[in-house]
């Protein structure tokens, strides 16, 4: 079937981009520190919900998944930013494997949570950055509600926080050189949400606002210095 | 110089810097024997560390000249990435906080050409007047003293003092038979980092007297008395890399070890300021490399000249 071959070409063509150049870039340029990445090992579907500050932070976390297991994580994006043009449409599809979400416009046929329900039933797992748009600065924004309907319409969804530090230091909204600030990423434990939509955005808030003010602690045995 | 694999006195120094790490490895093994309830894993890890940092660095140094290069480069590039992260920069300072990063592979570019007056004034002179101009651009006045002064300083740091590293390597005046730049490097290593790990020794078995109480607590005046002496008494071991008499190594290693303790110190006083006790976890039990190569970015400019004069 032709379907299935185009995306074995599409998978494959991630994974080279991802083991020649996204890895290789994370750790030697950028110096990634990751930490929780036990969190990871959960069977698919879930959703991994992250703050947004940078174009590095969707690669920085699909860079934390196993290459076999890229094929079935789908970062969430906003359609009118990346289909602006056929050309990155096309790139994001192949070497990042969007989901393209209407952030305006929407109609009940493509709409959002429609989108997202059909790619977790298909056991596909999500990447989301519930504030919606790239932030400046460490703070987290406001959570837009996509993520409790989800949640909601979707019981027992397991939804792992993550933060990602120094992204936006890295590579700010607006600016196409990287600086290369060391970066980390600190997955949380999977959890459930659970109450009203306005309950499980606290919940899913006092997460990641918990990574976030988790001190950037060095490792144990450095914990001292030769004078 | 890419042509013989090593030269004797290469090979020399790493059966004597195995050696050393050899005793280092029984020693600490002897004290847990010794003491079995005492914490050594700081002391385990730092050991261990340094076997894998001269395995690097004598490989490094070993297998090609430019990959030499390549290596000084990525340490230079590896300080200053753990230097920027800890400063409180602006997002103003970005353009000019890439072009710094991109002054690492300039640099040791011209080291690899062997341009030796644009390798003194692009970093001091070109890159002095060109950042400030890149923070100007960025139209945000608030801060940009600061901002200019903070991104300088780095880059002569760790980018200008550690390149003289790279260009030593490249030392290409007629030395006596055996020596040339590797083994003027291995020397100004040696003794730099024999200095260090004996400063911190001397200081945890006899020091009492801080020298630089507000600064550092840990560096003590035994600890650097007994350290420098120690580690200029040991640098006779490795007279062979150096066209020097007796009498001159101890006295060069005497200012190597002086002038390396200043570069400790300074970076004392950064870390101080910048609210953190290390400058990073890339190697355990040290630190990062700033904490590692902050001597060196003093002792390197300083050794180099005096070669540079004197042969």
């Amino acid at each position: 079937m032709s379907g299935t071959s185009t995306r074995r070409s599409r998978d494959l063509a991630q994974i080279l981009f991802f083991v020649l150049f996204v890895k290789p870039f994370l750790a030697l340029f950028i110096g990634l520190r990751v930490r929780g990445r036990e969190h990871l090992e959960m069977p698919d579907p879930f959703v991994l919900v992250a703050n947004h500050s940078s174009h590095l932070d969707t690669v920085s976390l699909l860079s934390l998944f196993p290459l076999r297991r890229l094929g079935r994580i789908r970062p969430c994006a906003a359609a009118d930013y990346f289909g602006r043009n056929p050309l990155v449409l096309a790139l994001s599809r192949t070497l990042f494997n969007i989901l393209p979400i209407a952030r305006t416009n929407i109609r009940t046929e493509d709409h959002p949570i429609q989108r997202m329900r059909e790619a977790l039933d298909r056991g596909e797992s999500l990447i989301l950055f519930p504030e919606g748009t790239r932030g400046r600065g460490s703070e987290i924004g406001e959570l837009k509600a996509g993520v409790a309907y989800l949640a909601e319409q979707i019981p027992g969804l397991t939804v792992i926080p993550a933060y990602l530090e120094n992204m936006g230091r890295a590579l700010p909204k607006g600016e196409v050189l990287p600086v290369p600030f060391f970066c980390e990423v600190r997955v949380g434990a999977p959890r459930r949400l659970v109450g009203s939509r306005e309950e499980m955005l606290a919940q899913l808030r006092e997460a990641l606002e918990a990574l976030r003010v988790r001190e950037t602690s060095r490792s144990p045995s450095g914990s001292s210095t030769a004078t | 110089m890419t042509g013989e694999l090593a030269s004797p006195p290469v090979l020399r120094m790493a059966v004597l810097t195995a050696a050393v790490l050899v005793g280092a490895t029984a020693l600490v093994g002897v004290l847990r024997l010794a003491r079995p309830r005492g914490n050594y894993g700081e002391l385990v890890a730092r050991v261990r560390s340094w076997w894998v940092m001269a395995t690097v660095f004598f490989a490094a140094l070993l297998v090609d000249a430019r990959l030499s290069l390549v290596f000084f480069g990525f340490l230079s590039f590896w300080a200053l990435k753990e230097y920027v992260t800890l400063l409180e920069t602006r997002p103003a300072d970005h353009r000019a906080l890439f072009w710094a990063f991109l002054a690492v592979p300039a640099q040791y570019l011209l080291v690899g050409v062997g341009w030796y007056g644009m390798f003194v004034l692009f970093i001091p002179v070109y890159m002095f007047l060109f950042l400030p101009l890149t923070l100007v651009l960025a139209g945000e006045p608030g801060g940009f003293v600061r901002s200019a002064s903070q991104i300088q300083w780095g880059v002569m740091a760790f980018v200008f003092g550690l390149s003289h590293l790279g260009n030593l390597l490249r030392f290409a005046e007629p030395l006596p038979p055996g020596v040339d730049g590797r083994t003027l490097v291995l020397f100004l290593v040696f003794v730099t980092e024999m200095s260090d790990v004996l400063q911190y020794v001397w200081g945890k078995l006899l020091g009492r007297r801080p020298i630089l109480p507000t600064i550092s607590p840990h560096k003590t005046w035994e600890g650097f008395v007994g350290g420098v002496a120690s580690a200029s008494v040991l640098s006779l071991l490795v007279r062979f890399l150096t066209p020097f008499p007796v009498w001159e190594t101890l006295l060069v290693a005497l200012l190597v070890c002086v002038v390396g303790f200043f570069g400790g110190a300074v970076m004392s006083a950064v870390k101080r300021d910048l609210g953190t006790k290390d400058f990073g976890s890339l190697i355990p039990g040290h630190g990062g490399v700033l904490d590692r190569v902050d001597s060196l970015c003093y002792s390197a400019p300083v050794f180099f000249h005096y070669v540079r004069y004197f042969y």
